[in-house]
């Protein structure tokens, strides 16, 4: 194993230098020829056992690490927080330590408390993969978000990124953030003042209320999703306000360069954040970001699986 | 066995006497008699000679030592009844021993909750049985602490409380808190309050700003705490009664508090070593030990709080001990118990940080910090080494070096961010009653 990767763990981006995040990608590259293949399996991983540990639900990501694992050839356990103990009064670190007992070689964890993660990669042999904390961070989307950037634009220093939605409660946005800034892209968030705080511009970031000023200048757009449900009530006053305010209408994507990749991390509310016409339009690369993820994943859990076995 | 006519004395000699009640701070002798302070060596030769028996002076060298009078907790959960796996009146005694307390105050938000007489009896009973230092307790301010209803302030004024407070909770209804502070005022109680908006604060575990931001933890913001402090300041005018808000921790708490006593309102403050020794930075790691509300907050609000004590705007300081058993606190940030232990820190912390470090006070302002300004809002005979009083005496060496370690904590529970640190100045000895109940 080469020495430009250490780490058994992959808890954020924040922890991560820029040559280490170049080096994920680039081994993501190779991975991504493997799904090409008509045999779309390597033995990288034979004889580990992972187990995705998805206390919040999930589908897509539980997939997409699913799939890496078997493209990889390691054996793969499903357990979400309805089926496992923790329903039972088990606290988390003695869940994972049983998993650990049955010599579970990467944990993949999702969960709803931010630093879940890092509680049990310092307490656990095993690799820990963070596959979303609350809205710390969401590690392995925001690289596939790279990897896709980098694969259409040449490289990520010198973007213009602009990250719309709900940014104080996503870990989605928080991970690119940290990503793109050590890159050398530049960042703007773009959402109503509630969701986006001035406070993140202490992260090395520009804010924007005004999502007509911000469109033009944009190499990529990340649209998160925008959730409306009882929480979030008092964080704006509803769907057709922020269509209105910050929705990327087919009338603004107009405002867009043409080479400006239009993203999102999904699951996609078509007419909230992003018409369905422009979800669907040249510019968006929505699947591709989907393909990536599984590359990115696979890159993630070789590089960290090869370090903790 | 003793029998008991046997008179005990002790002769205290050389230390520098600071006992802020009568504005004394010199270089003496104490003498005690029976476990009572007494004003000269001849009362103890006239106690051998009007009793008789055998008499014994037991000779204690204090030079180079502060002899202060024993310090004063007003903020200490002890867990009983109830949660006697985090902390128990016995052990939580021995704890505030070595930290050099001998009166130490307990919250109600046990099980059952403080807000009923009979509790109140079985905390003093158990108190008397097994505690080391005196225990005091209080009353709930509402029935259950849920901020509805009074709990029967009068009944526990009889019971022999010395304030009401929900802390933990605070009474979010105004209103209530209204009939309540009026209430207490005709029982003569002071009210202590946990001054937390819920409504601002909602989810809040961590500081709100620029590590809640980074670490996407739930924010808890200054005003949630500055609004119910801007709160109580109006209640304290309108019944004209007076309202301790507990462990405060924003720059803006301190600037209402500093105008509001200007004014000569009946509010005070109280500041937990803590919330000075940390800042927010502290929870970068996701380390549960520093999880504790309020939360760590920002080195601007540090900084006020050290100034606001400073001034005197911030007049008592107290731990907010809050045990918790490991397991408890070993479970995801969001998930954790809020508070850390406090009792065996809290004296070195302060002295090491406002008197040592950053020069906010001296030594004798810490201890009436510790005793003469808590005795005067509880109005309880603590606090002073007057001729007469009980010998409650501690024994400060202020330049000991020392260091933190939570494996020899007397308390039950072991979650304090501290361990590891290395303080100076600490209570080298504890005497409660005329009865040395901790020496180092």
């Amino acid at each position: 194993m080469t020495t430009r990767w250490t780490r058994k763990d992959l808890l954020g981006l924040r922890e991560l230098s820029a040559d280490e995040l170049n080096f994920v990608l680039e081994t993501a590259d190779a991975f991504k020829e493997v799904g090409t293949r008509e045999i779309k399996k390597v033995p990288a991983l034979r004889g580990k056992t992972l187990v995705n540990f998805f206390v919040e639900p999930s589908t897509r990501t539980r997939t997409s690490f699913e799939l890496a694992a078997f493209r990889l050839s390691a054996d793969v356990i499903n357990i979400s927080a309805a089926n496992s103990s923790l329903t039972k009064g088990e606290t988390l670190k003695d869940t994972a330590r049983n998993l650990e007992a049955l010599h579970a070689d990467i944990l993949v964890l999702r969960h709803s408390s931010a630093g879940a993660p890092q509680f049990l990669a310092s307490r656990l042999k095993a690799s820990v993969i963070n596959a979303g904390d609350g809205a710390h961070e969401h590690p392995t989307q925001a690289l596939l978000d790279l990897y896709t950037m980098r694969e259409r634009r040449g490289k990520i220093a010198g973007l213009h990124v602009a990250i719309i939605g709900d940014i104080l409660f996503s870990r989605v946005a928080r991970s690119n953030i940290f990503g793109l800034l050590k890159l050398g892209a530049r960042v703007t968030l773009v959402g109503p003042s509630t969701l986006v705080p001035r406070e993140f511009e202490k992260l090395g970031v520009e804010v924007s209320h005004k999502i007509e000023d911000v469109l033009p200048k944009a190499d990529a757009v990340n649209l998160l999703r925008i959730q409306h449900e009882r929480q979030r009530r008092e964080y704006f006053p509803g769907l057709g306000e922020y269509i209105r305010l910050f929705g990327l209408t087919k009338e603004r994507a107009k405002l867009l360069k043409p080479e400006c990749l239009i993203m999102h991390p999904g699951p996609i509310n078509r007419g909230v954040e992003i018409d369905s016409d422009v979800a669907d339009g040249l510019q968006s690369v929505i699947l591709d970001q989907v393909t990536n993820g599984l590359a990115v994943r696979m890159a993630v859990l070789y590089l960290c699986g090869g370090i903790s076995t | 066995m003793r029998r008991n006519f046997d008179v005990s004395a002790i002769i205290i000699r050389g230390g520098r006497i600071i006992d802020p009640a009568n504005k004394r701070d010199e270089i003496a002798d104490l003498y005690i008699v029976d476990g009572k302070i007494v004003g000269s060596k001849s009362e103890i030769r006239e106690a051998f000679t009007r009793r008789g028996g055998k008499s014994e002076i037991e000779e204690i060298s204090a030079r180079g030592l502060i002899v202060a009078p024993g310090l004063i907790d007003i903020h200490v959960h002890l867990r009983e009844p109830g949660f006697g796996h985090k902390e128990t009146i016995e052990s939580g005694g021995r704890a505030a021993a070595v930290g050099g307390f001998t009166t130490i105050v307990c919250m109600p938000n046990t099980s059952p909750a403080a807000d009923n007489p009979s509790t109140i009896a079985w905390i003093k009973d158990r108190a008397a049985a097994v505690a080391c230092v005196n225990v005091l307790a209080t009353g709930a301010i509402s029935k259950n602490l849920a901020g509805e209803e009074l709990a029967p302030i009068g009944s526990l004024a009889q019971a022999g409380v010395v304030a009401i407070t929900d802390d933990g909770h605070c009474v979010q209804n105004h209103e209530v808190m209204r009939r309540a502070v009026e209430y207490a005022r005709m029982v003569d109680l002071p009210v202590l309050d946990h001054c937390q908006d819920y409504n601002l604060v909602g989810t809040g575990v961590v500081h709100e700003g620029y590590w809640s931001t980074l670490l996407g933890l739930p924010g808890w913001p200054a005003a949630g705490e500055e609004a119910m402090v801007m709160r109580n300041i109006l209640l304290a005018e309108l019944c004209d009664h007076h309202i301790h808000c507990q462990h405060v921790t924003t720059i803006g708490s301190v600037r209402l508090l500093r105008e509001a006593r200007a004014r000569g309102v009946k509010i005070s403050g109280e500041v937990c070593p803590h919330h000075i020794a940390l800042t927010d930075e502290a929870i970068q790691n996701f380390d549960t030990k520093c999880k504790m509300n309020p939360p760590l907050r920002s080195q601007a609000d540090v900084n006020a709080l050290m100034e606001g004590i400073a001034d005197g705007t911030l007049s008592i300081l107290a731990s907010d001990h809050a045990p918790h058993a490991d397991f408890e606190k070993e479970v995801e940030f969001d998930a954790a118990p809020f508070g850390i232990v406090g009792l065996e820190t809290e004296l070195g912390l302060f002295i090491d940080l406002l008197v040592h470090k950053h020069h906010k006070i001296d030594i004798a302002r810490l201890i009436a910090m510790y005793t003469i300004e808590p005795a005067r809002l509880l109005k309880i005979d603590a606090g002073t080494l007057s001729i007469g009083a009980r010998a409650d005496v501690t024994l400060i060496d202020p330049e000991l070096e020392w260091t933190v370690r939570i494996d020899q904590f007397e308390s039950a529970s072991r979650n304090s961010p501290f361990n590891g640190w290395k303080l100076k100045g600490r209570a080298v000895r504890t005497i409660a009653g005329g009865k040395t109940i901790w020496k180092l």
